[in-house]
């Protein structure tokens, strides 16, 4: 083993066998089972031959020490087998893991909090069941109470916290984990924006400054974009793509998402409310070959129509282009305008290099008088493909738009 | 230097990892105070429960066996002679019960992370020795009462505390592995241990048994708790064949249920 690899996995693969057994077995399926097969394997109900499962299949890789891997995948795809046989909570079917240094995993936040406990009583419980030294755990004890900002309450049993406050207090006690290998998994699918962001910024700190690997294991796009330099993308318990963060996430919403580029509804299921009703909503690229992909270079017109139910008004419409990740590129507001009741028709004209490359979603919403008054969520998603670039550089392109702009050089 | 660890699928008898345990004593340590913590946290007399549970046993056992059915003590007060059997036994059918479910109610922390398992039967095994000294005061309150001198072999007593621990975490590694597959064992357990406590001598000398003794003799609680009785009370001399008896089943049962449990640890995680 290299000397700056923290982690080593060598085909490793879990096998599951699914069949008829139920999770729960009790000594009566046991027996009547006993009973029952014979007869069900001569009249041919039944095949010994039991499912085989492989959650995880030929997964190879390797992570140098002070690295941020980013584990990402659809629902299923193996993700958090990966980190349980990593974190040794179950064991591979084949395959070996050489791992370099203490490991901890926060596979779920506030895992032994027992609520009885106080506060204080339950950072102990989850630092030791995180594998914490109680010499470690006095040592540090008020930086965790500190970061976890419920000193107020370190006596009051855990029951009566909120679930922030629960979160939050987990969370400290895992940060100040002093393992060389930190293995998490969706922590911050819970907590309050403000406290996501602390909870990203101590993670960078431990990576960046105190030069220890994290495994990440997360939904959260923006998370693993901002916190990884390398990510790996699981399918169906294989590795699909492996590389620089930015392709992988690339590769994994290509493959996951489809392009949405128009929506129309009848008068009768058109999502609205008394003031509007939305007729339809188009992205529709200016191309002269219509089989050809939306690139960087393609303008586009983003048709909305919606019947308007009020007798009369001064609308505008605001129209918002967010990235699959979730952060706004953009917003866009429209002139105001008079209209009468009855159907609407709004083009908005988007320049050809005006958008990166990357997945887009459109929000629409309609204004009346600086109130919005009806918010369309997610009308249309399309890709905008990165085209031939000139020059030898082929790394993903920075920033969220990715405007021509005129430049003078002298 | 940073610790290398290796994981890969393993095979065949896997015996107990005692290093490991050790390294995991404080999270040992955490899951007794734990535990010994919430039970008495919502109740309102606390640490009063360990005396009144074998006490008040003792008082009904004593009117009903002592009084109506006047069954001998050895020529020792019937309600100290029952007690100190009741305390010993107490303590074992608590344990094991807990030891039982110990691996069920352990399935969060199970499935989300790594710890040697056996510390969870192990643990609620430990956390009864606190009931146990608590109720042993009292013992001693009676002894005054009824006039009684200690053994002079209750410096003994530790060691019969020890097998019945052991006694009682073999069980509990075979019941809680067990009971993470078939769930039957919540049922039946509750049930047996109610038979088990007339067929060990606790509110009876194993004596009394006359052509049956043998029965009671091969049931590995009987030597421990008659060596028990005979090192507070003193009153016969310690029947050291039955407590070998005991002590030979007790780790027997210990060693076995180590293996049975380590053998089908690897998959909890994945059934519970």
């Amino acid at each position: 083993m290299k000397k700056d690899i923290a982690i080593e996995v060598n085909n490793l693969g879990k096998k599951y066998k699914i069949g008829k057994k139920e999770r729960y077995l009790t000594l009566r399926d046991s027996l009547t089972n006993m009973v029952k097969l014979p007869y069900e394997l001569i009249t041919g109900k039944t095949s010994l031959k039991k499912q085989e499962f492989w959650a995880l299949k030929n997964v190879s890789f390797e992570v140098k020490r002070g690295e941020v891997l980013g584990i990402i995948g659809k629902n299923g795809a193996g993700k958090s087998t990966l980190l349980k046989i990593l974190s040794r909570i179950t064991e591979p079917t084949t395959g070996t893991i050489t791992l370099k240094g203490r490991v901890s995993s926060l596979l779920e936040v506030g895992t032994g909090f027992n609520l009885e406990l106080t506060g204080r009583e339950n950072i102990y419980l989850n630092a030791a069941i995180l594998g914490m030294r109680r010499r470690e755990i006095n040592k540090k004890f008020n930086n965790i109470v500190d970061f976890s900002g419920v000193e107020k309450f370190l006596n009051t049993p855990v029951k009566r916290y909120s679930s922030g406050m629960r979160v939050r207090l987990a969370f400290s006690v895992a940060a100040h984990l002093e393992s060389e290998i930190l293995l998490i998994d969706e922590v911050l699918a819970v907590g309050d924006a403000e406290f996501q962001k602390r909870c990203l910024g101590k993670m960078d700190e431990i990576s960046k400054k105190q030069g220890r690997t994290i495994l990440f294991v997360s939904h959260n796009m923006q998370a693993v974009e901002g916190l990884c330099n390398k990510a790996i993308l699981l399918n169906q318990g294989r590795i699909i793509k492996t590389g620089n963060t930015n392709l992988v996430i690339d590769s994994y919403l290509k493959e996951f998402s489809e392009d949405k580029l128009s929506q129309k509804w009848s008068w009768k299921n058109a999502p609205g409310n008394k003031f509007v009703k939305v007729k339809k909503i188009e992205v529709k690229p200016l191309r002269k070959n219509r089989k050809e992909a939306i690139k960087v270079t393609t303008p586009l017109e983003i048709i909305f129509e919606f019947w308007y139910l009020k007798e009369d008004g001064k609308i505008n419409l605001s129209m918002r282009f967010n990235k699959i990740t979730g952060e706004c590129v953009f917003n866009s507001p429209s002139c105001s305008k008079k209209v009468k009741k009855g159907l609407v028709r709004s083009i908005c004209h988007i320049p050809g290099n005006l958008l990166n490359d990357g997945i887009y979603h459109i929000n629409m919403m309609v204004v009346e008088d600086s109130k919005g008054i009806f918010y369309l969520r997610e009308g249309c998603n399309f890709e905008v493909k990165d085209i031939k670039r000139r020059g030898r550089w082929f790394g993903k392109w920075p920033g969220a738009v990715r405007p021509k702009l005129k430049w003078t050089i002298n | 230097m940073t610790e290398v660890s290796i994981i890969k699928p393993k095979k065949g008898l896997i015996p107990i990892d005692f290093k490991e345990i050790y390294k995991y004593r404080e999270l040992l340590w955490a899951f007794v105070v734990r535990d010994i913590k919430v039970k008495y946290k919502q109740t309102v007399i606390g640490g009063l429960w360990a005396i009144l549970q074998p006490l008040l046993t003792m008082v009904v056992f004593a009117f009903f066996f002592g009084k109506i059915a006047k069954i001998p003590s050895e020529g020792v007060p019937y309600p100290i002679f029952s007690y100190s059997g009741l305390l010993l036994w107490t303590y074992f059918a608590n344990s094991v019960s807990n030891a039982s479910n110990s691996m069920v109610s352990g399935a969060g922390l199970i499935s989300k992370v790594y710890f040697p398992k056996i510390i969870l039967p192990i643990s609620a095994t430990l956390r009864g020795l606190l009931d146990y000294a608590i109720a042993g005061l009292i013992i001693f309150g009676f002894m005054f009462f009824y006039k009684f001198t200690p053994s002079i072999y209750l410096f003994l007593l530790p060691l019969i505390l020890f097998f019945t621990w052991m006694l009682a975490a073999g069980i509990g590694f075979w019941l809680s592995a067990i009971n993470v597959k078939y769930r039957d064992v919540k049922y039946v357990f509750p049930f047996f241990i109610q038979l088990w406590i007339y067929a060990t001598p606790v509110i009876y000398p194993a004596s009394v048994a006359g052509q049956f003794e043998w029965v009671v003799k091969l049931n590995p609680m009987s030597g421990l708790i008659e060596a028990h009785r005979a090192m507070i009370l003193g009153h016969h001399a310690i029947n050291f064949g039955m407590l070998g008896i005991s002590i030979l089943f007790a780790m027997i049962i210990f060693i076995t249920g180590a293996f049975y449990f380590k053998s089908v640890e690897r998959y909890f995680a994945d059934i519970i």
